[in-house]
């Protein structure tokens, strides 16, 4: 059954992606428009793109500068942090 | 109730003990193994729990040299630990009724039984046994993988956790020379003395606060498939409620905290193996909770509560899920897995709810725990520490929520066909695990009473139960999720797996050990090769051209002081090569203990 489902949806993928750019549409003018914003801590929230920036901002900046201090060379020297798998073995 | 209190910890170490002696026989070892959780589950559930304000009830108290310790302190915050654990204790316990191993069994159990008796202890002797018992019973989860690599871990993993060990002894021995008291409460945060560091550092090595983390994906990511389900719940939620009972309110905790959540959002990127990236977000997620404890507000610490309950159901739910994974495949990297979604679909599902639950979707139940201490957070203007939390929430959702199901289940197919061809549903027991953790992940995220109702500040939690589904926190949270996830598909190819493994702090005791040794080597050898040079000069070359004295005064002279400093050097030199052979973790363990007496001799001397 939940193959069955799985599968249902990816015969249909494009469907499912322009419907989920219609739900995240509909979050942001949804949250613009009707959602009381009297309990947010900054003015900045009250923008109503402000979370849906923040979470994608913020996906992205943990990807890029995660895999940043993992690649990068530390001290000028062939150290990573992501090293060969053998790197503790004798 | 209130005549016969029996310790739920009690129950499951004497469970231990008598399973020796149990009959093979499948079907009385599991019905023994099922009863003897789901009999200490009920001493929970019938424990007089006092009232909100009044003192705790005490029991379980025995005069011992002269010191009162205490097996039994029941309130409301040990009553919510003692009932997690407990329920995770079951759980656990389904999840490996397979294994034929009784010691394995015997291994967790008595680990429990420590975190219980942790739990429900009133002063730091009894606090320290069950410490101990913890680390000592917990790292045979390690060994009984049986694997190469099993033995240096479960040493590793015992080194960090004896050396913490020594520092909470170091800090109640000081105390108690200091004050005289050996009861665990709270401290007197506002005026830290050098014994509350001390005793904040043996807890916060157990909670797996950077730098003293390491020890947590290298121990979780090589534990058996169940042995990591039990390892993940105790130990680091153990010391959140050693926090929460003996620092609550330390400001240090909350930039530790932060700093937490981030550090294990970050090296779960770059996690290649599925459980060390469940492992790191257990350092992330403990961050919020040692957040929680340094703010230390009635919400805060609700909000730990309530996040240490939630967490334990659905990261064994997440280990349960990737332990099935390997269990039936074996295989746990990602770069080995991919496109199981046909061959483990219910697996896929229980993983996707943890995934939704650590992620706090709106309905599961990270969602109504962790926004508990971010708005704690908010309301004491703490706008830095509450945002990061909330940035790091993406990465949860980055990571466990899409990053683990997808690499698994779904993305490029990395199987070889042996792996292909073993991928199943696991067997029953595990299924029922899973399936009673999903439950019960939905059901805290729909039905709030029954987690805020065990809350230890039931006003503060009833006062928050009708903020948490607010549509402004519901469209927040989406809005963050959705947004994470669009991200995600968008840079999917960044995030394929490589075939790597991070270095992290365990470097130093690792590969920092050897450099020790090396320096320690290097320098003795050199000198020994100069006093040969020495010898050859001085001594051999007069002895070839000059008189007899000379000769008589190099043979008895220069040749006894020369050669007898050579001997004795080189003698040194072999004695640490020797040592350095032998396994570094006893060395290092030698010295702590040392380092233990020293203190010990110190404080009474």
């Amino acid at each position: 059954m939940i193959v069955k489902f799985i599968e249902y949806l990816r015969a249909r993928m494009k469907l499912v992606i322009r419907l989920s750019y219609l739900v995240l549409g509909l979050l942001m003018v949804h949250y613009g428009i009707f959602v009381d914003k009297s309990s947010a801590h900054t003015k900045m929230e009250l923008l109503f793109f402000f979370w849906a920036a923040f979470g994608f901002i913020a996906c992205v900046l943990i990807i890029f500068l995660s895999k940043w201090y993992g690649h990068v060379k530390w001290f000028g020297t062939d150290f990573r942090v992501m090293s060969p798998e053998d790197y503790y073995d004798d | 109730m209130t005549d016969l209190w029996i310790h739920p910890g009690m129950v499951i170490l004497v469970g231990a003990l008598l399973l020796p002696f149990i009959p093979r026989t499948p079907a009385v070892l599991k019905s023994y193994l099922v009863t003897v959780p789901v009999l200490a589950f009920l001493s929970v559930l019938l424990m007089e729990v006092p009232e909100e304000g009044t003192s705790a009830l005490l029991h379980g108290q025995f005069m011992v040299l002269g010191w009162k310790l205490t097996f039994g302190r029941v309130d409301a915050l040990s009553n919510i630990f003692g009932h997690i654990m407990t329920l995770m204790c079951i759980i656990g316990t389904i999840y490996g009724l397979h294994v034929k191993d009784i010691k394995e069994h015997m291994a967790a159990w008595l680990y429990v039984a420590g975190s219980l008796g942790v739990i429900y202890c009133a002063d730091y002797i009894v606090l320290f046994l069950f410490w101990e018992l913890m680390a000592f019973s917990s790292v045979f989860l390690v060994w009984f993988r049986k694997r190469k690599e099993s033995l240096p871990c479960g040493y590793r993993y015992l080194l960090v956790h004896t050396a913490g060990g020594l520092f909470l002894l170091a800090g109640f021995v000081l105390r108690y020379k200091l004050t005289g008291a050996l009861d665990f409460n709270l401290l007197d945060v506002n005026n830290p003395a050098l014994y509350t560091y001390l005793i904040t550092i043996g807890f916060i090595l157990n909670a797996a606060v950077p730098p003293f983390h390491a020890w947590l994906p290298d121990a979780y990511g090589e534990a058996t498939v169940s042995g990591a389900v039990f390892m993940c719940a105790f130990t680091t939620k153990t010391a959140v409620y050693a926090l929460a009972r003996g620092v609550a309110g330390l400001d240090i905790l909350i930039p530790m905290g932060v700093f937490m959540a981030l550090y294990g959002v970050v090296y779960a990127v770059l996690e290649n193996d599925a459980r060390r990236l469940l492992a790191y977000h257990i350092i992330s997620q403990v961050g919020y909770m040692v957040t929680g404890v340094g703010i230390g507000t009635q919400m805060a610490i609700n909000g730990t509560c309530a996040h240490a309950f939630a967490h334990i159901l659905y990261k064994g739910l997440l280990f349960m899920g990737c332990g099935s994974v390997l269990y039936m495949t074996g295989k746990s990297k990602f770069s080995d897995l991919g496109g199981l979604y046909p061959k483990m679909p219910r697996a896929f599902v229980y993983t996707l709810i943890g995934g939704l639950s650590i992620s706090a979707f709106p309905l599961f139940s990270g969602f109504v725990s962790k926004s508990m201490i971010v708005a704690a957070g908010f309301s004491e203007h703490m706008l830095w520490p509450a945002f990061l939390l909330t940035l790091a929430s993406a990465g949860t959702f980055l990571h466990t929520g899409l990053k683990v199901p997808y690499f698994i289940w779904f993305g490029k197919n990395n199987c070889s066909k042996e792996t292909w061809e073993k991928a199943a549903e696991p067997p029953m027991n595990m299924e029922v695990a899973m399936f009673t953790a999903s439950f019960l992940c939905i059901f805290i995220g729909c039905y709030l009473p029954y987690l805020y109702d065990l809350l230890p500040y039931s006003k503060e939690a009833s006062a928050y139960a009708h903020h948490v589904y607010s549509a402004y926190h519901v469209s927040e949270s989406l809005q963050i999720l959705l947004f994470t996830a669009l991200g995600f598909f968008m840079f999917t190819k960044k995030l394929a797996p490589e075939p790597t493994i991070s270095i992290d702090m365990d470097w130093f005791y690792r590969k920092g050990g050897r450099a020790f040794f090396w320096l320690a080597r290097k320098p003795i050898q050199t000198f020994d090769t100069w006093f040969g040079e020495v010898y050859r000069t001085v001594g051999l070359h007069p002895l070839m051209t000059t008189a007899k004295f000379w000769s008589w005064f190099d043979w008895h002279g220069i040749d006894g002081v020369v050669d007898g400093l050579a001997r004795l050097v080189r003698s040194v030199g072999a004695r640490l090569r020797s040592v350095q052979s032998g396994r570094l973790q006893y060395n290092i363990y030698y010295a702590v203990v040392i380092v233990a007496v020293l203190i010990v001799t110190y404080v009474y001397g």
